[in-house]
């Protein structure tokens, strides 16, 4: 049987691309795929802004970055769970305690996922949320900042992958385990052999609070579940508001070679999970509360500092217990994207080795739930019979579907790995309308408003795995590559490469109208509450606590106050806490010591940051400020004086003292 | 093989209709919104121009203190109360030279004043640092003003 099933897939997979490379359906070159207006449609002129803003994921780099849409420009990376010495995250002292876990310091991630605030279902430019994939984590990013201000870890998970898709009012962000892996409430990983997989291996998804006026999150439960690995994951939307679905795959409960032995069942599951039921379920203390370790970092605008807390409990819920929270949809082959359309009626799951998109009705799952329509179960959790919660399938739509996204006019956009296209097919009828090639290896990909109630449509947007030949060659690796196709009419058009930095997974756009008004310029230096904030020169000093000495340090076009100091000794460590007295947009200030093992800091207007220094041997050594902003801008710049441990040389410290004169001169 | 042609068929029907539609959506791109329509604008908040400050004397011995705080928070770190210039000039004297409203505007309309006014221009070429943006208020630059007269010595 399983070997049937191979030769079938085999013969279909070399078929296909004969089908598919008929003319009029492929362009005969890459070249020749774009048209003669593309240009202009992409083009926004100096001193105009484009339309959308794209949030994007870093990918391996733990960082996400801004895209302008249409012209591909890229207007900032947004530090996350990646140290980036440009702006000191994770150097600073105040930016230290955000990559803390209860591994430690963590100071990489892996991000895959943008999730965008929602209220209603549709975008409300509040905040950015993304998954560290590596070391289980949720960051929030505010879209007034730009800034990263919460990151918190997710306990009893182990790659957070199907994270961190929010619910239509942002009520709650998911995080399913990636890795299922053994488990106990003891705050601790068992010691058990993997062959042991089936009796020991469990997964879990998190339910993460998220504060409506704050946005702050809270692990607010978890649901206990059967040794698989979850992919993705969509809330529900309209009637199917109260739900959330998320794509498995390994239902085989396999631990080694899983690209064979997580492939051998024709279907894996949807899981649809009610987690209204679940809220209620905890309320009712039908939890069990599950002894956990996990970190908790906020950082606070005002003090411009962050805090990481170490929390310990978790509430857990057993859908052995509680029947009716969770129920498994069967769904050809390895599905990966797990998608709900606009009304909420329709979740199309993508199975990345099965040769249809098979589309399931909630109407439907609602019916064989009531009627106890089920196959049977998986370790426990009831099995929906496959033929009564189906809408129909798309039949050959292409090669490897991964990924699908809405224009909001009844079409539905499916990115296809292994035959690199886009293709547009029609919700209600299931027929394929038209596909476009990418160049090549689609990921996701991303229509504005694409995930939301009311999509935004205009553009469809590639997340390309390989970038061949479409860029000058930087030696063996190449940039990642995007590329925007025009979705306003019936057909899609290919207007522009941009390349992107990291490997973006997931992508967001919002529009500009959205975001941009509400973006903060500076940070009022009147509510500045840092604890070493120096509000104006006067409040400039140097002092000693013991070993650490503290220079409360302020910047201004174009110096530093204090900019001389001496009665630094060896065995010191030296806090700069450098405030930028600037109001002004867009004047950060920058400051850098010579051989500091740190990074430098970059401080914005009305900001206070924090840069450690351990000096390592004595003598002068130079400050100055990084960041170009005025004709004196070398001249930005002091010194330090290290003085042998035990030396007398008092602490002083001054700012436009002249010289002492020499002894010629007196 | 009829499965072939159909697809086929298909995708040239599509290509037809794709030509047909090509002015519409050509339209359609004109009509939707352009980036410049959408972009939002984003000026300087530099407050408007001032053009009449009405001064009292005695002095309100209130405005001078709070104009000398604002003072020590934004304005002392380049401007010293002698006639020392360190990166802009010393504030000694400056209410006898300049008009009331030249030094209102200057504090809360700098772009303004060094685009239109000669003696600004002057002193840019002089200093070399644009005075910055420091986000005062009308109100709060009165204060200042008013600390700056004390500074003078008017009562």
């Amino acid at each position: 049987m399983k070997h049937r099933h191979l030769v079938l897939f085999i013969t279909a997979a070399l078929t296909l691309p004969v089908l598919l490379s008929s003319p009029g359906c492929k362009p005969q070159n890459p070249t020749s795929a774009v048209e003669g207006d593309a240009a202009s449609k992409v083009y926004v002129a100096p001193g105009k802004h484009d339309e959308f803003y794209n949030i994007v994921s870093g990918g391996f780099n733990g960082q996400v970055s801004v895209y302008g849409i249409p012209s591909g420009r890229l207007f900032r990376i947004i530090p996350v769970f990646s140290l980036n010495p440009e702006s000191g995250w994770g150097f600073s002292e105040e930016t230290k305690p955000m990559l803390n876990t209860s591994h430690g310091f963590v100071p990489w991630d892996d991000t895959h996922h943008i999730a965008l605030s929602t209220t209603n279902g549709e975008h409300d430019g509040r905040w950015a949320f993304v998954n560290g994939n590596n070391t289980p984590r949720i960051a929030r990013i505010s879209l007034a900042t730009f800034r990263t201000e919460e990151i918190i870890e997710i306990p009893n998970s182990s790659g957070n992958h199907s994270s961190p898709f929010l619910t239509e009012n942002s009520e709650y962000a998911v995080a399913g385990t990636r890795f299922s892996y053994p488990l106990d409430d003891k705050e601790s990983n068992p010691d058990v052999p993997i062959s042991t997989y089936k009796q020991n291996f469990k997964g879990t998804v998190s339910f993460v609070g998220i504060d409506k006026e704050t946005g702050h999150m809270n692990v607010a439960f978890q649901v206990l579940l059967p040794g698989v690995n979850f992919d993705l994951a969509r809330c529900g939307r309209g009637p199917s508001h109260d739900w959330f679905f998320f794509s498995c795959y390994n239902t085989e409960l396999a631990s080694t070679l899983l690209e064979v032995n997580a492939s051998q069942k024709d279907k894996d599951f949807v899981m649809a999970v009610n987690w209204k039921k679940c809220e209620e379920y905890v309320k009712a203390g039908k939890g069990k509360k599950s002894k956990v370790r996990y970190a908790h970092n906020v950082f606070d605008e005002k003090t411009h500092t962050g805090t990481s807390t170490i929390k310990d409990e978790v509430v857990v819920l057993d859908p052995n217990e509680l029947k009716d929270i969770v129920y498994f949809v069967p769904c050809p082959k390895s599905p990966h994207g797990c998608d709900v359309d606009p009304s909420g009626e329709f979740i199309c799951a993508s199975g990345k080795l099965a040769a249809v998109i098979p589309v399931f009705s909630f109407s439907k799952m609602q019916k064989a739930i009531a009627d106890k329509n089920f196959e049977g179960e998986f370790e426990g959790i009831p099995v929906l019979k496959y033929d009564a919660v189906l809408h129909g399938e798309v039949k050959k739509p292409g090669l490897g579907p991964l990924h699908t996204e809405f224009d909001g006019k009844g079409f539905a956009y499916t990115s296809f790995f292994v035959s690199s296209e886009i293709v547009k097919w029609d919700i209600e009828k299931l027929e394929v309308v038209d596909r476009v090639p990418t160049y090549y290896s689609i990921g996701h990909l991303s229509v504005p408003g694409g995930p939301t109630r009311k999509p935004h449509g205009k553009y469809v947007i590639a997340y390309n795995k390989i970038t061949k030949d479409r860029y000058l060659p930087t030696g063996p690796e190449l940039t990642q590559s995007a590329q925007l196709y025009d979705i306003s009419g019936d057909k899609m058009k290919l207007l522009l490469d941009f390349p992107t930095t990291g490997e973006p997974h997931y992508a967001e756009a919002i529009p500009a109208s959205l975001v941009a008004p509400k973006s903060v310029k500076i940070f009022k230096i009147e509510e500045n509450n840092h604890p070493y904030v120096a509000k104006g020169e006067k409040e400039a000093r140097v002092f000693r606590e013991g070993n650490k000495v503290h220079v409360l340090m302020t910047s201004i076009r174009s110096h530093f106050t204090p900019d001389n100091i001496e009665g630094v000794k060896m065995g010191d460590e030296v806090y700069f806490h450098v405030t930028n007295l600037e109001q002004d947009w867009d004047v950060p200030h920058g400051f850098a010591v010579k051989g500091a093992n740190n990074a430098e800091i970059l401080i914005m207007p009305g900001e206070t940051c924090t840069l450690k220094w351990v000096p390592d041997r004595t003598g002068v050594f130079p400050i100055y400020c990084t960041d170009f902003c005025s004709a004196l801008h070398q001249e930005m710049q002091g010194y330090v004086r290290v003085s042998p441990r035990g030396s007398n040389v008092p602490l002083t410290y001054s700012t436009g003292n002249k010289a002492e004169p020499t002894g010629e001169a007196k | 093989m009829s499965g072939k042609a159909t697809l086929f068929t298909a995708f040239l029907l599509l290509a037809f209709f794709a030509c047909t539609s090509k002015k519409e959506a050509e339209e359609k791109a004109k009509k939707s919104p352009t980036a410049s329509e959408l972009a939002i604008p984003q000026p300087e908040v530099h407050g408007t121009e001032i053009k009449s400050v009405e001064l009292t004397n005695p002095l309100k011995s209130e405005w001078v203190s709070t104009g000398k705080s604002i003072y020590e928070t934004k304005c002392l770190a380049c401007h010293k109360l002698t006639d020392e210039r360190v990166v802009g000039p010393g504030w000694a004297g400056v209410t006898k030279k300049r008009q009331p409203v030249w030094i209102m505007n200057m504090i809360t309309n700098v772009d303004m004043m060094l685009e239109t006014d000669a003696e600004a221009q002057k002193m840019l070429e002089e200093c070399l640092v644009r005075m910055p943006n420091q986000n005062v208020s009308e109100e709060d630059a009165r204060k200042i003003l008013e600390f700056m007269r004390s500074n003078d010595g008017e009562k």
